[in-house]
């Protein structure tokens, strides 16, 4: 076992990774991007998920069970994100965000 | 339970509603007489309900009961009393004449007959329902044929069609909003205090609601109903959607919908919210009597024919609040006759303006006159329901108000006496209106003009018979009227706490 | 007499067939209008015979009622009510009316509008019977209106004149300013006695202090007599009834000198119980009698137009009547009523005569001789002319001296003196009328002609009963006094005085119009007389801008105030509503910025959101956390 890495590690660990990737989908302009920070915020929530089951269930899987999930739910996600903005590069030659702006009123 | 009379004279029109869907488009006379059909079985039908129906034995009576939702006591539930018979009656009377006062449509006849039909369906059913979650079911299948049919066949005179008809359908459907709150939070106190559900009228008048919470409630109903009877202040969609709408619908508007109001304020508000009416009657009184008055005021600077009819309906919804208003037998018999009365009366004034309309192109009464020697029997149908309007004795009118007038005059004393000075107004308007109209020098871009004939004399036959017949022999109306209404007064009576019973002189 | 009840019937039934059958055929619908009423004449007299030969019927009505709708708290019926005055008024009405329809085949020969013009004068005189045989209050209210209306349709026969149309409308909006009092106080009977009937509440009326207190009564008593103050044309709701000469002549002798104006007498005679109980009631009647009486005669001196003048000359003479009434004398009231309604008739379908053969000039200043040329018309006039004046033994003076005899004993000394000036001012402007009308020089530009057989027939049956009518009425033979009063009949004794100054102010009345009109042949003591007194003759020429006062009020008060609802109603209540759409609207508006489409913005905005729940559910206690989260237990 690694000694003296106890659940707070992996908190901050997943914390300044979310953090991370939430300041870069926030303000990063290419939508190639800011698809990527979501994924480190995706992965931040699955440390967060494995760290508490060892942790806190450690009989269990409940916690990698979701993992996995995530990772599936996002793998799709990302097939369909990247899909979409292929389509508007297409249409647009763009792949900035502030171009993306036809939802606006 | 027999022949199920009732549903068969909801059906006709919705039948003939169904033929027309099926018929090529262009067949334009075709249409028109299959819509005269369904509308002649109904008031057909209904003509032999209101003779058939048995005044003496009194109730409900044609009663067919089918049971729907059990959980929430909701019931197919059809039956005639004094107090819908007359207004059945009316609908399919100007629900007939409606057919024919629109017989020179043009364009999407088809679609406006169907329209027509469904809203005359949907109408009936509001009287004939003996369940309060079936009577709102039918008056929101009113509210959209009448948006439809104002946007598509309106004229836009002062305000646009569009602007009419929104306003129209917004105020409506803001009343049927507070109504629906005040029906489901009625229902759900019912069911705390008996245990089982049950949305029909009597079923909840049996109900001992407590009285802070009948205050409450009758004030969301008197809210949604008065909106609906176009109450002061709530009555400003009233004059701009009749000017707006086409000359069938304003026929059906002031006729009969409105006629939902008044009928819904006694057969649901004041009949489950006894003490609620006892403690806003002086309200109600009040709103009345400045309907009245106001709106005849307000009749008096109109130079739009419609718009004069417009607010006179107005006025004369405030002698039917101020008659509900006096909670006793005069007065709210009095409120239901001059229902009727002002219906057929509404009805024929706006069929005579709308063909006033169609034949001179204008309803602005500067432009008019003379016209009682170019169209003779034209002027004879608007003479009568001017004369009608302004109460005139030997028309179905008057002993409506002067019932009306007794009961309030009772009640309320000198607040009714303004009330009654409305006459003088409502004489001042209306003969105005019809003097620079149809009399003084004739003018020749009239003179080519037809008078009307044929299925256009339909209305003035019908609506105009039953002016006199109602008014020579008021006992036709007022046996069945009382038939209804005494039970329900009883019925109050009985539910009132004592400390606020009612009735007694002044 | 058992059939009198079809006698408004009659009519009726002439007035269905004229509109729906014979309405194509003007020479057939006369025939029909006049057939039935001739035999509602018929009917009528019999009626009355059988009256007035069964002293039963001194005390004792014929009623008979009918339930014609009720409900708990209100019930009415409709009936007929049959005593002498009733009898005697449909006896008069249909009379005048069979001679007034006759007399129109002639007076409206080739008007377009003959047919109507007869359904019209039917249904009048149906709905006039119908009045007089009334037995209910409200049953009167209902012919009283009807009554109202045919006066308004005649009174508009000819729509296509501004001035009929207006005139039409006047009179009706007039009558019914006076009738909303009258159902004002219709209402306060039917509450405090709980009932209309006639019968009933003139046996409850004496012991009214049971049900209600004596100022209730009086407001009662001057709510019903506003009524007939409108159709009775008394002061101050005169106005309508000079204008409503615009209608056809033979209307006028009909409705508006005849029959339905005294309809208003009438309904204050049939409701003399109530007025009596009450004191200061009768004096508001009979001052109001005796001013209206007055007050017109002064008008009528400087009026032209002959129907005009006579027009107010009966605004005078029904103030006559009310007078009678006011001092408690329904039978000098009904005496004046009778003879009234045949010299009146006679007088105005003479001057019908007159307009149908000079094309309608209606100043009589540009008549003159006309005597010569229309020798019936003329001489029938002057009949009449003697029996409004008052010379024995025509019949008015019978009635007016039982008027000013009744108003003497009661001790009404002015309204005397007024109603004895009114003698002699009646005298002295009608007979202006007939000295410059009828006789002096021809007017040369003037081709007048005797009128047809049908005009002139009618003029001297009414001549007869000008002449005659009085006399059933005489301190020798007071056939009348025994058959119609109220409470119990009354005798006064011959009062020679009175019969001698009365006779006498009408002489002089007469003397002076023939000084001034006749005699004097370029009229210029007349002229200047009225030149001497400039102002007043104004005043009065103008009918003392009475009719500028209603108008005014109209204008600027009534139509002001409806300008300044309608204003309202737009502006402030549609204002409102409008401004509720308009808020929603512009919330809308403003609202959808946020919207800026911008994924970034929303993502950081949603963040923000979860961290601001986060901290707050981490600050507060753990059972709302459990409530915000959904209760996880």
């Amino acid at each position: 076992m690694l000694m003296g890495v106890s659940a707070v590690h992996f908190v901050l660990l997943s914390a300044a990774l979310f953090g991370i990737g939430l300041f870069g989908a926030l303000v990063k302009k290419n939508a190639i991007s800011v698809l990527i920070c979501i994924e480190l915020m995706l992965n931040a929530v699955n440390i967060n998920l494995v760290a508490f089951n060892k942790y806190v269930t450690p009989g269990t899987f409940i916690g990698q069970l979701f993992a996995i999930f995530i990772i599936t739910v996002a793998a799709a996600e990302v097939g369909v994100a990247l899909a979409i903005i292929i389509a508007i590069f297409r249409h647009r030659l763009s792949v900035n965000l502030d171009d993306f702006d036809w939802l606006k009123w | 339970m027999g022949f199920p009379v009732l549903t068969a004279c909801l059906l006709a029109p919705l039948a003939a509603a169904l033929i027309l869907v099926f018929l090529p488009k262009d067949e334009d006379k075709l249409h028109k007489w299959v819509a005269a059909a369904g509308t002649f079985v109904s008031l057909a039908i209904s003509l032999y309900v209101y003779f058939a129906y048995n005044k003496e034995l009194g109730g409900l009576q044609f009663v067919e009961r089918v049971p729907w939702i059990k959980d929430l006591g909701v019931t197919y539930f059809m039956g005639v009393d004094g107090l819908s018979l007359p207004m059945l009656l009316l609908t399919n009377l100007i629900g007939f004449s409606a057919v024919f006062a629109s017989w020179n449509i043009k364009n999407r006849t088809k679609e406006f007959f169907v329209l027509l039909l469904i809203l005359i369906a949907g109408v009936m059913g509001t009287f004939i329902a003996q369940d309060v979650f079936i009577f709102l079911l039918f008056y929101e299948v009113v509210v959209i044929p009448i948006y439809l049919m104002v946007i598509i066949w309106g004229s836009s005179k002062r305000v646009t069609k569009e602007y009419a008809g929104m306003k129209l359908t917004i105020y409506l459907l803001i009343g049927s909003a507070f109504l629906l709150a005040a029906v489901i939070a009625t229902f759900v106190k019912s069911v705390q205090i008996t245990g089982t559900p049950d949305m029909s009228f009597k079923g909840l008048g049996q109900v001992a609601f407590p009285e802070q919470f009948q205050i409450y409630m009758f004030l969301l109903m008197l809210i949604g109903f008065g909106s609906l009877l176009s109450m002061w202040p709530f009555h400003s969609w009233s004059p701009d959607g009749y000017a707006g709408a086409p000359t069938a619908v304003s026929m059906i508007h002031a006729g009969i919908l409105k006629k939902i109001g008044g009928y819904g304020l006694i057969r649901f508000a004041v009949y489950v919210m006894p003490a609620g009416a006892a403690y806003w009657a002086p309200f109600i009184a009040v709103l009345g009597v400045i309907g009245c008055a106001y709106a005849a005021m307000g009749a008096l600077a109109q130079k739009d024919l419609k718009y004069v009819v417009g607010y006179s309906s107005v006025s004369h919804m405030g002698y039917v609040l101020l008659g509900v208003a006096a909670l006793s037998v005069v007065g709210i018999n009095g409120a239901v006759a001059n229902m009727f009365a002002h219906g057929v009366m509404a009805a024929l004034f706006f069929s005579m303006i709308g063909f006033i309309y169609e034949k001179t192109h204008t309803r602005w009464i500067p432009d008019l006159g003379g016209l009682a020697r170019q169209v003779p029997r034209l002027a004879v149908g608007f003479m009568m329901a001017a004369m009608a309007s302004l109460g005139l004795p030997g028309l179905v009118s008057f002993i409506p108000e002067f019932t009306i007038f007794v009961g309030s005059f009772e009640r309320f004393g000198l607040l009714a006496v303004v009330a009654i000075a409305g006459i003088i107004i409502t004489a001042l308007y209306v003969l105005r209106a019809g003097a620079n109209t149809l009399f003084g020098p004739p003018r020749e871009e009239y003179n080519h003009l037809k008078d009307i004939q044929g299925p256009e004399m339909v209305p003035l036959v019908v609506l105009g018979t039953v002016l006199v017949v109602g008014g020579l022999l008021p006992a036709l109306l007022f046996d069945v009227i009382n038939s209804g209404v005494e039970p329900i007064m009883a019925h109050i009576a009985d539910y009132l706490p004592a400390a606020v019973q009612i009735g007694g002189k002044y | 007499m058992h059939h009198a009840w079809l006698v408004p019937l009659l009519p009726a039934l002439s007035f269905l067939v004229i509109v729906f059958i014979t309405r194509p055929r003007p020479k057939l619908s006369a025939a029909v209008s006049i057939a039935c009423m001739l035999g509602s004449f018929a009917l009528a007299a019999l009626a009355a015979y059988g009256v007035f030969t069964d002293n039963h019927f001194q005390h004792r009505p014929l009623i008979y009622d009918v339930h014609w709708f009720g409900m708990q708290g209100l019930n009415v019926d409709v009936g007929i009510y049959l005593d002498p005055s009733s009898a005697m008024m449909i006896f008069m009405v249909t009379m005048v009316a069979s001679l007034v329809q006759i007399y129109s085949t002639g007076y409206m020969k080739g008007d377009p509008g003959y047919p109507v013009f007869f359904s019209y004068l039917s249904l009048f005189a149906a709905a006039m019977l119908g009045l007089i045989l009334s037995s209910n209050l409200l049953q009167m209210f209902i012919f009283w209106e009807l009554v109202g209306l045919c006066s308004y349709l005649l009174i508009g026969f000819y729509s296509h004149k501004i001035s009929a149309r207006e005139a039409a409308k006047k009179a009706f909006i007039t009558c019914r300013v006076a009738d909303f009092a009258l159902l004002l106080g219709m209402l306060a009977i039917q509450i405090i006695f709980g009932t209309l009937n006639l019968d009933e509440l003139s046996e409850i009326m004496p012991h009214f202090e049971n049900y209600t207190t004596a100022g209730m009564m009086t407001l009662i008593a001057v709510l019903v007599f506003i009524g007939p103050v409108g159709k009775s044309g008394q002061f101050p709701l005169h106005v309508w009834l000079p204008d409503a000469m615009e209608g056809p002549t033979p209307v006028s002798a009909l409705i508006h000198a005849a029959t339905m104006v005294v309809a208003g007498v009438y309904l204050v005679g049939r409701t003399m119980f109530l007025f009596t109980e009450v004191e200061p009631a009768m004096h508001l009647v009979a001052v109001t009698g005796a001013f209206t009486a007055f007050f017109a005669a002064t008008i009528a001196i400087t009026q032209r137009e002959i129907k005009r003048i006579l027009a107010y000359s009966t605004v005078s003479q029904l103030g006559y009547m009310m007078l009678a009434l006011g001092v408690g004398s329904l039978t000098a009231s009904f005496f004046h009523l009778w003879t009234h309604a045949f010299f009146k008739a006679l007088m105005f379908l003479g001057a019908g005569s007159v307009l149908h053969a000079l094309h309608h000039k209606a100043d009589v200043w540009e008549m003159g001789g006309l005597i010569k040329k229309m020798p019936v018309t003329g001489w029938t006039f002057v009949v009449g002319g003697l029996a409004i004046a008052g010379i024995p033994p025509f019949a008015g003076f019978w009635s007016k001296d039982e008027i000013l005899l009744a108003t003497f004993l009661e001790g009404h000394y002015v309204l005397f003196a007024l109603a004895s000036c009114t003698a002699f001012l009646t005298a002295f402007y009608i007979w202006r009328m007939i000295f410059l009308a009828f006789f002096g020089a021809e007017k040369p530009e003037n081709h007048p002609h005797e009128s047809p057989g049908s005009m002139t027939g009618p003029l001297l049956v009414l001549a007869v009963m000008a002449t005659a009518a009085g006399l059933i009425g005489t301190p020798g033979n007071p056939l009348w006094q025994n058959w119609i009063f109220f409470g119990h009949p009354h005798h006064g004794e011959p009062n020679i005085p009175i019969m001698l100054i009365s006779t006498a102010l009408a002489a002089a009345g007469i003397g002076l119009a023939y000084l001034l009109y006749l005699k004097d042949k370029d009229k210029a003591n007349a002229r200047a007389l009225a030149g001497m007194f400039r102002p007043v003759y104004k005043l009065i020429y103008n009918k003392y801008y009475v009719d500028e006062l209603y108008l005014w009020f109209n204008r600027k008060i009534v139509d002001g105030s409806a300008r300044m609802t309608y204003l309202f109603d737009i502006y402030v209540v549609d204002g409102i509503v409008n401004g509720v759409g308009a808020v929603t609207k512009g919330l809308g508006q403003n609202l959808r910025c946020v919207q800026t489409g911008k994924m970034q913005t929303y993502a950081l905005v949603f963040f923000l959101a979860v961290l601001v729940i986060t901290v707050a559910l981490a600050f507060t206690d753990s059972s709302s956390t459990a409530l915000v989260m959904g209760g996880a237990k």
